[in-house]
C-alpha cells in the first residue's frame, strides 16, 4: 500500500491551517465544523493551492512549494468523493462513473451492486444509492489514494447507520491510503483504524480509537470523544494516587501522575451510579449530585448526576428506578480517571 | 369592505395595465384588413429589408456567441479585483440610449474615429455599409446575451467542475462536458434575448449605418422610412417583427419547459461548498 505524505501551511479567515500528516490505511479527520478538515482534501486534491507545502504519494511529487512544483487536479492519482457526492446531474450513473474512465466500468458497477441503477440519473437515487455511485466514480480513476468528505453527512438516520457498516467493510478492502473527514467521532472510529482530531487548523492527536480514549493528548480532545470533563488542582502525594481537589471542592484520586492545573476526564460508560438512600460502597471518587436528566440512547440510558453524564445499561437503570430531581452518588475508579494537564 | 375595495383596485389596476400592452399589438393587426396586410409583404422594400435584418442579426449573432461566452465564462468563474466594474460595463449597453451607442460608435469605429485610422490603414471601412449594422446590432444586443450567459454559468454548481477535474479532466474537457451542457439552458435564453433584440435595433442602426435600402435598411428601419411613404407596408412590416419577436419568445418558453419536465430538478445539486 502507498504512503501519502502532506505537510502545509494556509492562511484561512480565521486562524492558520498548519498540518504534517503521514499515513497508510483509513485514517479519520475529525473535529468541528470549521476546523478545516475539508480544507486538508482539497490540499491533497490540488482543489486549493497552500502558500507552502509538500504533498507526495510515494515519492510521486504533486505539490513541493520549495521547488515550485504544483500538480493541478487532474493530473494527481486522486479519487476525491465529495460531501454531497456532486454527480453530474446530467448523466446517467453509468456515463457518471465511466467519466473518469480508467477502470472496467461494468466490474465497478456490479462491485458496488449499482448495475441495475446504470441507466439511471443521479435525482431518481437514494442517499446510499448515490454515495455508491460516487465511491465508484472516484475508483473509476484507479487513484492512489481516496479521499472521503464527510461522507455521511447528508444522510439520513436510518441509511447513515448502513452506510456507515458499508464504509467499515468497503475502505479497508480497496488497499489504498484513505482519509476521511467527519464532524462525527462516532462515524469516524466507525469507518477507520486511525484517528486524528483537528481543531482551528491544528492536529491535537493522531491515534488510535483506544488511544485517543486512554491517553487524550488535551482536553478537547477527550471531550470529543464523550469523555465528562471535571477542572481541578492536583497533588501528588505519598500514595501510588495523585490526589486532585476538584474546583467544586470534592477530592478525587487518579493513577495518572500530574502536578498542577488538570482537566479531570471521566468516560461516561466508567460512571457508576447509585442511589444516594443506600449507604457503604468503597469508591474513592465519588460526587454526590441530584439527577437532572435521564435519556434512553440506543440500549443504554444516560443519566446526567451533577456534573457527570454516566451511561448505563438499560436494567441497570431500571433496577435503580432513578428519578429526575432526586439525589444520587456518581462514583469511578482512579485507574479510569485521566488528568490532562492544563496549558 | 376594505379588504374587496384593495382587491377591485388591484384588478382593475391589472386590466388597464394589460390593456395598455395590448391594444398597440392589437391595433397593428387590425388597422388593415388582413389581406392587405399579407400582399404588402410582396413589396420589394420588405423584400430588401427582410434580407439585410436576416444577415446582419446571423453575422452579429455569431460574433456575440463566439466573443460573447469566454467573456461571460471568465467573468463568472473568476473573482478579480475590478469584476464588479467590468460587469457593470458589459450591462452599461442595455440600458444606454440607442442614439448615445450610434454616436459612440462612430466617434470609436468610424472614418474620422479613434480606430478610424487603424479600419482605413488596415482597408477596412465600417460606417453606413452592412458591418456597420452588425457592429451597431452586436454592440446593442451583445449585453443581453453576456448577462445571461454570466448568470447560467454562475448557476453551475462548483462543486461539479472540481469533481471534473479530480476525476482526470482538464479545464476544457471539464468545460465543454460539465459546463455547458449545465448552463445549456440560461445560455440559450440569453440567445434568443439578444436575437430578438437586435433584430429590433433600430436607433444606433440608423445613426452608425445609415438607412440605404438593400444594404443597411433593416425591418425597423424599414417601417420608419414606409412610415412617409406607404403606411400600409410600415404597418406589414411592424406586423411582421411582432409574429417574429412573438415566436423567438414562445419558443423560448416552450425549450425551458421541455427543459425543465426532461429533468424536473436541474438544479437540485446546487449547493454550499463546506468547511
Amino acid at each position: 500500500m502507498g504512503v501519502l505524505s502532506v505537510s502545509f501551511a494556509l492562511p484561512l479567515r480565521d486562524y492558520h491551517l498548519e498540518l504534517a500528516l503521514e499515513f497508510d490505511g483509513v485514517v479519520a479527520l475529525v473535529g468541528p465544523s470549521g476546523a478545516g478538515k475539508s480544507t486538508v482534501l482539497a490540499v491533497i486534491a490540488g482543489l486549493v493551492r497552500p502558500s507552502s507545502g509538500t504533498v507526495t504519494l510515494d515519492g510521486e511529487v504533486w505539490q513541493d512549494s520549495a521547488q515550485r512544483v504544483f500538480l493541478p487536479p487532474d493530473r494527481r492519482r486522486v479519487g476525491l468523493v465529495f460531501q454531497e457526492y456532486a454527480l453530474f446531474p446530467h448523466m446517467t450513473v453509468r456515463r457518471n462513473v465511466a467519466y473518469g474512465g480508467r477502470r472496467d466500468v461494468d466490474e465497478l458497477l456490479a462491485r458496488f451492486e449499482i448495475t441495475h441503477l446504470a441507466a439511471a440519473r443521479p435525482d431518481q437515487l437514494s442517499g446510499g444509492e448515490r454515495q455508491r455511485v460516487a465511491l465508484a466514480r472516484a475508483l473509476a480513476r484507479d487513484p492512489g489514494v481516496l479521499l472521503l468528505d464527510e461522507p455521511l453527512s447528508a444522510l439520513d438516520t436510518q441509511t447513515k447507520a448502513n452506510v456507515r457498516g458499508e464504509l467499515a467493510r468497503l475502505l479497508p478492502a480497496f488497499g489504498l491510503p484513505t482519509l476521511v473527514v467527519s464532524h462525527d467521532y462516532e462515524d469516524a472510529v466507525a469507518v477507520a483504524d486511525r484517528v486524528g482530531v483537528i481543531v482551528e487548523g491544528r492536529l491535537r492527536q493522531l491515534g488510535t480509537p483506544d488511544e485517543l480514549l486512554s491517553h487524550p493528548a488535551d482536553a478537547f480532545v477527550a471531550s470529543f470523544t464523550g469523555a465528562n470533563l471535571l477542572r481541578g488542582h492536583a497533588t501528588r502525594r505519598a500514595t501510588q494516587l495523585t490526589e486532585v481537589a476538584l474546583e467544586t471542592g470534592e477530592l478525587i484520586y487518579s493513577v495518572d501522575e500530574a502536578e498542577g492545573d488538570v482537566d479531570v476526564a471521566i468516560h461516561p460508560w466508567e460512571i457508576t451510579i447509585s442511589s444516594d438512600e443506600h449507604q457503604g460502597g468503597s469508591a474513592p471518587n465519588m460526587l454526590r449530585g441530584t439527577i437532572s436528566s435521564i435519556k434512553p440512547a440506543g440500549g443504554s440510558v444516560r443519566v446526567r448526576v451533577g456534573p457527570l453524564t454516566a451511561e448505563l445499561a438499560r436494567a441497570v437503570a431500571a433496577e435503580l428506578a432513578l428519578t429526575p430531581g432526586a439525589s444520587a452518588r456518581a462514583s469511578f475508579t482512579p485507574e479510569m480517571t485521566r488528568l490532562i494537564r492544563r496549558r | 369592505m376594505r379588504r374587496l375595495l384593495i382587491a377591485t383596485a388591484f384588478f382593475a389596476a391589472c386590466v388597464v395595465a394589460l390593456s395598455f400592452l395590448a391594444l398597440p399589438l392589437v391595433a397593428l393587426f387590425t388597422h388593415v384588413p388582413p389581406g392587405t396586410l399579407l400582399h404588402q409583404l410582396s413589396n420589394p422594400v420588405v423584400g430588401d429589408a427582410l434580407v439585410v435584418s436576416a444577415k446582419t442579426s446571423a453575422v452579429a449573432q455569431v460574433l456575440i456567441l463566439a466573443l460573447g461566452t469566454p467573456t461571460a465564462y471568465l467573468l463568472a468563474s473568476r473573482r478579480f479585483p475590478g469584476r464588479t466594474a467590468l460587469v457593470t460595463l458589459v450591462e452599461l449597453p442595455i440600458v444606454l440610449p440607442p442614439a448615445a451607442a450610434g454616436i459612440g460608435l462612430i466617434v470609436a469605429f468610424g472614418r474620422f474615429g479613434l480606430l478610424g485610422g487603424t479600419f482605413s490603414a488596415l482597408g477596412i471601412d465600417v460606417s453606413f455599409n452592412q458591418a456597420a449594422v452588425v457592429l451597431a446590432i452586436a454592440f446593442v444586443a451583445g449585453p443581453f446575451y453576456v448577462r445571461g450567459a454570466i448568470a447560467a454559468f454562475e448557476a453551475v454548481d462548483s462543486q461539479l467542475v472540481m469533481a471534473s477535474r479530480t476525476l482526470g479532466a482538464g479545464p476544457v474537457r471539464t468545460f465543454f462536458r460539465i459546463v455547458m451542457p449545465l448552463a445549456r439552458g440560461g445560455l440559450a435564453a440569453g440567445a434568443a434575448l439578444s436575437l430578438a433584440r437586435g433584430l429590433g435595433e433600430f436607433g444606433a442602426t440608423i445613426m452608425f449605418a445609415g438607412s440605404l435600402r438593400g444594404v443597411t435598411q433593416t425591418l425597423p428601419l424599414a417601417i420608419y422610412y414606409e412610415f412617409d411613404v406607404n403606411l400600409n407596408v410600415a404597418l406589414a412590416v411592424a406586423a411582421l417583427l411582432v409574429v417574429i419577436a412573438a415566436a423567438i419568445l414562445l419558443s423560448l418558453k416552450l425549450s425551458s419547459l421541455w427543459a425543465s419536465s426532461r429533468s424536473p430538478s436541474r438544479y437540485r445539486y446546487a449547493i454550499t461548498t463546506s468547511s
